[in-house]
């Protein structure tokens, strides 16, 4: 067998021996063992099975607007040039020069049609084509065979501006992976006019911790007014008291419409849009106090009338969690991105996203718009996910007692009534189950499970 | 920014607007210049003294005295790209109002802020500082850096940059700074546990 094939095999266990673990005796009905979090093996795998394995999320189509236009990236571990080629054609390249390996781009993003290595010049077209090596005569042979093409990841895919990739040559389209939480990423794009944003920068955080308590955290409506309790004083310091932000978790959040839900293939979802009242304006008044609140709102209200709150929305919290398993969620207006860099450290990077209006659909109204949506993106980063992700750092640190194995995500099990499986498989249950968590760690196990078929593709 | 005030700026933002934000992007365009450079020692040395006492108070964890060296109506601009961009259409790491200026002390003070809980101890380097004149009499523009090391949690790190201000005399007090912009050397990248108030 070649090192390849044990690879695809395995799983890219560090020996050549199978995987060490028995996943059932791991991954429980109500528990999950320490490990998961904290071995450094697991984490090696999950670079395959799930970081290639499954379909990942790589970048939104409007940070690569223009052909030539490329990003650099890492899928898993995997230093990858993300480009859409002079023919239109989104790649992601891998940047790791065929002859020694060193990387061939050292920017974060640009535009070029073919990337030169730095270290003995050979050239490589954007579409991953060799295109020229310095004095070839040295060589005995040529450079036809198509192994000396850059490496590119087998299969890239669009969600209507969401791109994807995966190594694993057996996973379903990208359509049928997403299913059911297709749905609301839809609803997320289509509440913009035309369905058209932006990406506009970037929340940049990290946290020494696994990456798997992000996405843990990703829909959870357990920790809400406990982890966030300062925001949620900070939010309603000047305010009516319990009106503003996430302040609804309160009081009884499980009794309330928002609920939590399960959307197969790791995918979950946090709907808090039935807690808001439903009129044009409801998101709206919601928000706490942003800079330029009170002034834009004026502004739209005196030049605008009935249509200010149209606008005031748009600039307002989408108050959704769409969770696209391993490493996407749709936080507010933010596009998260969950980055593991080792067992123990993970970048968290929420993008920002601005309205689009190419054809005035807003009346002139979407720089103000975007002004003010801004400022309301850049709250919750600054007074809510620092405690969050201090949180995470703690559980990394709690999780070094070795003797004390269990980490338990068992709310809402066995409670006859409260979970509920509806005809398309979607699971949902009250705001703060842990139901989510259970479901997508089953998911986690199937993948860690079975070594996925794993290819590169390379130009002919 | 300098008409007098209508609305109170500790309770509603009102003066964040087009126009502010057009004024705030030209006091940071092209402001280093040597040919605004002030060669005063009194002068330079008055603005020395004010980033000295900020740091000072910051280090202290004396958040209030610090909020009043701004004036009313401030502004606090971290970018998050070395070239500052337009605030406007670009997430920033924060661009405070007083309000939210305030806010951000206020949660730290909820004793729930997490991620200060225990507190960072930091002392700061500020070091380099320059004045640079202004169309406007009564408005200098300052530039300093900065080194903060900062101890939580068992282990020391280190948050460097720049920082430029714009400072505005008051008639008859104390000069105090308008806007503050604070440019991380690695503002672009992903950073840990930025919680402090830098
Ligand atoms: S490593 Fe790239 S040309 Fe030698
Ligand atoms: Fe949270």
């Amino acid at each position: 067998m070649s090192m390849l094939e044990q690879l695809n095999r395995y799983g890219g266990w560090p020996s050549n021996t199978p995987c060490p673990y028995d996943w059932d005796e791991l991954i429980q009905e109500d528990r999950v063992h320490r490990l998961i979090y904290t071995d450094p093996q697991i984490f090696t795998a999950e670079m395959t099975h799930i970081f290639a394995g499954t379909w990942v999320y790589l970048a939104h189509e409007s940070q690569i607007p223009n052909n030539n236009d490329y990003m650099t990236l890492r899928l898993g571990m995997r230093p990858i040039i993300l480009t859409r080629d002079s023919d239109g054609e989104l790649r992601a390249l891998y940047n790791r020069c065929t002859h020694r390996g060193t990387t061939l781009c050292r920017f974060e993003k640009g535009s070029a049609k073919s990337f030169q290595c730095p270290y003995h010049g050979w050239t490589f077209r954007n579409n991953g084509k060799l295109s020229g090596v310095p004095w070839p005569d040295g060589y005995a042979g040529d450079f036809s065979d198509p192994k000396f093409n850059l490496a590119q990841v087998s299969r890239v895919a669009s969600y209507r501006g969401f791109i994807f990739g995966t190594l694993n040559a057996d996973a379903p389209s990208l359509v049928d992976w997403l299913g059911p939480i297709a749905t609301p990423i839809d609803e997320w794009i289509d509440r913009h006019p035309g369905g058209k944003f932006r990406v506009c920068e970037a929340n940049r955080l990290m946290y020494k911790g696994n990456w798997k308590l992000a996405y843990d955290n990703s829909a959870d409506g357990y920790h809400v007014v406990f982890s966030h309790r300062s925001l949620l004083e900070t939010e309603n310091r000047l305010m009516a008291p319990n009106e503003k932000g996430m302040s609804y978790y309160k009081t009884k959040p499980d009794e309330q419409p928002m609920y939590v839900a399960y959307m197969g293939n790791g995918h979950h979802f946090k709907d808090k849009r039935p807690n808001l009242p439903k009129r044009v304006g409801g998101l709206w008044a919601l928000e706490s106090a942003h800079p330029g609140k009170e002034h834009y709102e004026e502004k739209f209200r005196a030049k605008y009338g009935a249509r200010a709150d149209e606008f005031l929305d748009l600039a307002g919290s989408e108050p959704v969690n769409i969770n696209v398993f391993p490493n996407l969620s749709l936080l507010g207006n933010h596009i998260q991105v969950i980055e593991p860099l080792s067992v123990n450290e993970t970048n968290t990077t929420w993008y920002g996203t601005a309205v689009v209006d190419d054809d005035n659909v807003l009346d002139g109204a979407v720089d103000d718009i975007n002004a003010l949506r801004m400022r309301t993106q850049e709250g919750f980063p600054n007074f809510g996910e620092v405690d969050d992700l201090s949180n995470f750092e703690e559980i990394q640190h709690g999780l070094e007692a070795i003797e004390d194995e269990w980490v338990y995500m068992h709310r809402g099990l066995g409670i006859p009534g409260r979970v509920k499986t509806h005809d398309n498989g979607v699971i949902t249950a009250p705001a703060t189950d842990e139901v989510f968590m259970r479901e997508y760690i089953k998911e986690w196990k199937r993948l860690m499970k079975h070594p996925p078929n794993l290819h590169v593709r390379r130009e002919p | 920014m300098s008409q007098p005030l209508t609305h109170d700026p500790h309770k509603t933002s009102h003066y964040i607007s087009d126009e502010l934000y057009r004024d705030v992007i030209a006091m940071f365009t092209d402001w280093q210049g040597d040919d605004r450079l002030v060669a005063d020692p009194a002068e330079r040395e008055r603005f020395r003294m004010l980033i000295e006492k900020e740091a000072r108070l910051l280090d202290q964890d004396n958040l209030e005295a610090w909020l009043s060296m701004f004036t009313p109506e401030c502004v606090y601009w971290l970018p998050t790209t070395p070239n500052a961009g337009d605030p406007r259409r670009e997430i920033t790491i924060s661009f405070d109002d007083r309000r939210r200026l305030e806010d951000r002390v206020y949660r730290l003070r909820t004793g729930y802020a997490w991620s200060q809980a225990p507190k960072s101890r930091t002392v700061r380097m500020v070091t380099n500082v320059e004045v640079f004149t202004t169309a406007e009499p009564g408005a200098r523009m300052v530039r300093s850096n900065f080194l903060i090391s900062e101890f939580r949690g068992s282990s020391t790190r280190w948050l460097n940059g720049w920082c430029g201000y714009r400072f505005v005399e008051q008639p008859g007090g104390p000069w105090l700074i308008q806007a503050r912009q604070l440019n991380l050397i690695d503002c672009d990248q992903n950073l840990r546990n930025p919680s402090i108030v830098l």
